[in-house]
């Protein structure tokens, strides 16, 4: 068996995801059995030695994270899933990921935190880890699916990006999203795009540093690449105290993200030039916004949306047009507000914006919530 | 039940329909409730979590008191009637089927009763093919188990009958 033949299939978002990978390369799984993201090791592990690739069961995350970072080194594409208390005994080697621009997805299927808390129940209060979870001047790539279609598509997307800028890229799902099963499209493997890595020419010695994103080798391929999380410089050699290279380090590491904002931070938008009320939303939460637009319209109030397909580079310039537009944002949230605050401050006092936060016993806000909510936020006017 | 859904959803989206099936169950590991909800639709589907539905299958006493004020008015309620003993005064349609019982009695195990009610369902809405459910059951189970969860689905279309039309 090789990679997921094109058709439609009735899949689970766990497995999409699983399917994505493997057709966009990954041939490493490395990961420690959690709920609810146990379905993405399960199927990995079911599909990956099909295909000559290695799925491992770690003793713990923080092993798994180190193993598929070593992966990454070895030449392999590598993937790890867990959630929430998973996720944050990864944070340090995120961090070492990012330091040593290692190429690498990290999934996070959200639970409801913090702790063990509900742990088969839905929640979106990993959006800041997945921001600020680990130490130091970091920019996360932090990719946010809604559908099943979308555990598909933006899996490939979180491997390029990977791969077309050496670093860490989490692929921030939720238990309803991964454990929901739709109808999927699965394209040709010929229409997929697939990016790898820039690979060394001989003789090249600089693999942190002298271009924006440098060339990667592996070990053994005779290159005697030296990889620190300490500061180092473009050559890997350790510089611990010069404040000039760890400047230069640290701050193209930034600059390779923050950069390619355009680029990487991709959204779904609708009438944002045209509508009285916006919503920004992201991951499960952003499914009821379909439901409402219309019910919205009849009772004569236009709405528009910005759905974040990636949160992190946060895409300031879209949520700026949206509150030039639009007199309130609504932003319903599954945590207790944190893009609320990001939008806030994209939004620079152009429009009112509004928090709308449910948490606990992974009860999605409804259609008919938001509903009302928006028709409520319409009728009062603004403040 | 929650394998019953995905096999409803499979059929449907072989039928090319858009269909959506969500789960929900306890952190234990066994013995909890456990819910399986599919919605089948001809339109793309936004929310995926039913708030009300129009059939309700409810396959224990406590299943059933749970989820019945989800089930719309004049909805069918297709109960199993091994495991729920009070059937409850509900503006519904409501069918019964033994399907515990059929299970245990027919196939030798209790893990069968998921197939006969989704037999029994299906005789009562058609709401998927048979050429597509099957596929869908053959698709889904190991050969070695796959004829026997088929006949135990098609045991269960003889099973329903109609316990109170409102």
């Amino acid at each position: 068996m090789g990679t997921l033949k094109s058709g439609i299939y009735f899949l689970q978002g766990s497995e999409a995801c699983a399917e994505a990978a493997i057709m966009v390369g990954c041939r490493f799984f490395a990961g420690y059995p959690i709920t609810p993201a146990t379905e993405i090791a399960e199927h990995m592990a079911k599909r990956l030695p099909q295909i000559g690739g290695i799925a491992i069961q770690m003793e713990d995350e923080i092993a798994s994270i180190g193993a598929v970072i070593g992966a990454s080194w070895a030449g392999a594409k590598g993937m790890t899933a867990t959630s929430g208390p998973g996720f944050s005994l990864m944070q340090e080697s995120i961090g070492y990921a990012f330091m040593t621009e290692t190429p690498c997805v990290i999934v996070d299927v959200q639970r409801a935190g913090p702790s063990t808390g509900q742990a088969t129940k839905c929640g979106q209060g990993d959006v800041m880890q997945s921001r600020w979870g680990t130490h130091g001047d970091y920019s996360a790539v932090v990719l946010s699916p809604n559908s099943v279609q979308e555990m598909f598509d933006l899996t490939v997307r979180a491997f390029n990006l990977a791969e077309k800028y050496r670093t860490p890229v989490v692929l921030l799902s939720d238990e309803v999203t991964a454990h929901m099963r739709e109808r999927v499209v699965i394209p040709p493997i010929k229409k997929v795009e697939i990016i790898n890595r820039k690979k060394p020419k001989r003789g090249d010695k600089a693999f942190f540093g002298l271009e924006e994103v440098p060339p990667m080798p592996s070990v053994g391929e005779g290159f005697n690449v030296a990889v620190t999380g300490s500061t180092h410089n473009e050559y890997g050699i350790r510089f611990t105290a010069d404040p000039l290279v760890h400047r230069k380090l640290v701050e193209r590491l930034n600059g390779k993200i923050q950069n390619h904002i355009g680029e990487i931070a991709d959204v779904e938008s609708y009438k944002i030039d045209d509508c009285q009320i916006g919503i920004v939303s992201y991951g499960c939460t952003s499914r009821a916004i379909y439901d409402v637009i219309e019910a919205a319209e009849t009772k004569g109030v236009k709405v528009g949306y910005v759905r974040l397909k990636t949160l992190w580079p946060f895409p300031d310039e879209i949520i700026k047009k949206l509150a030039e537009t639009a007199n309130k944002i609504i932003v319903p949230e599954m945590n207790l507000r944190q893009i609320f605050y990001e939008v806030k401050r994209a939004a620079e006092g152009q429009a009112q914006v509004i928090p709308m936060n449910k948490i606990g016993g992974g009860e999605l806000i409804t259609p008919e919530e938001l509903l009302d909510k928006i028709l409520e936020e319409a009728k009062k006017g603004n403040d | 039940m929650v394998l019953a859904g995905q096999i409803l959803g499979k059929a449907a989206a072989y039928n090319g329909k858009n269909v959506v099936q969500t789960q929900s169950y306890g952190a234990e590991a066994r013995g909890t409730t456990a819910k399986s909800e599919v919605i089948i639709s001809e339109d793309k589907i936004g929310f995926p979590i039913v708030r009300k539905c129009d059939i309700l299958i409810a396959m224990s006493q406590e299943a059933l008191e749970k989820n019945i004020e989800d089930l719309k008015e004049g909805g069918t309620l297709l109960i199993d009637t091994s495991m729920v003993k009070n059937i409850p005064k509900a503006n519904a349609k409501i069918y019964t089927a033994p399907a515990t019982e059929i299970a245990e009695k027919s196939f030798g195990q209790k893990i069968y009763a998921n197939m006969v009610v989704l037999g029994a369902l299906n005789k009562l809405t058609k709401v998927v093919s048979e050429e597509a459910i099957e596929k869908a059951i053959k698709d889904i189970f190991p050969e070695i188990v796959a004829l026997t969860n088929l006949q135990a689905y098609k045991k269960g279309k003889g099973t329903v009958k109609l316990y109170r039309k409102n």
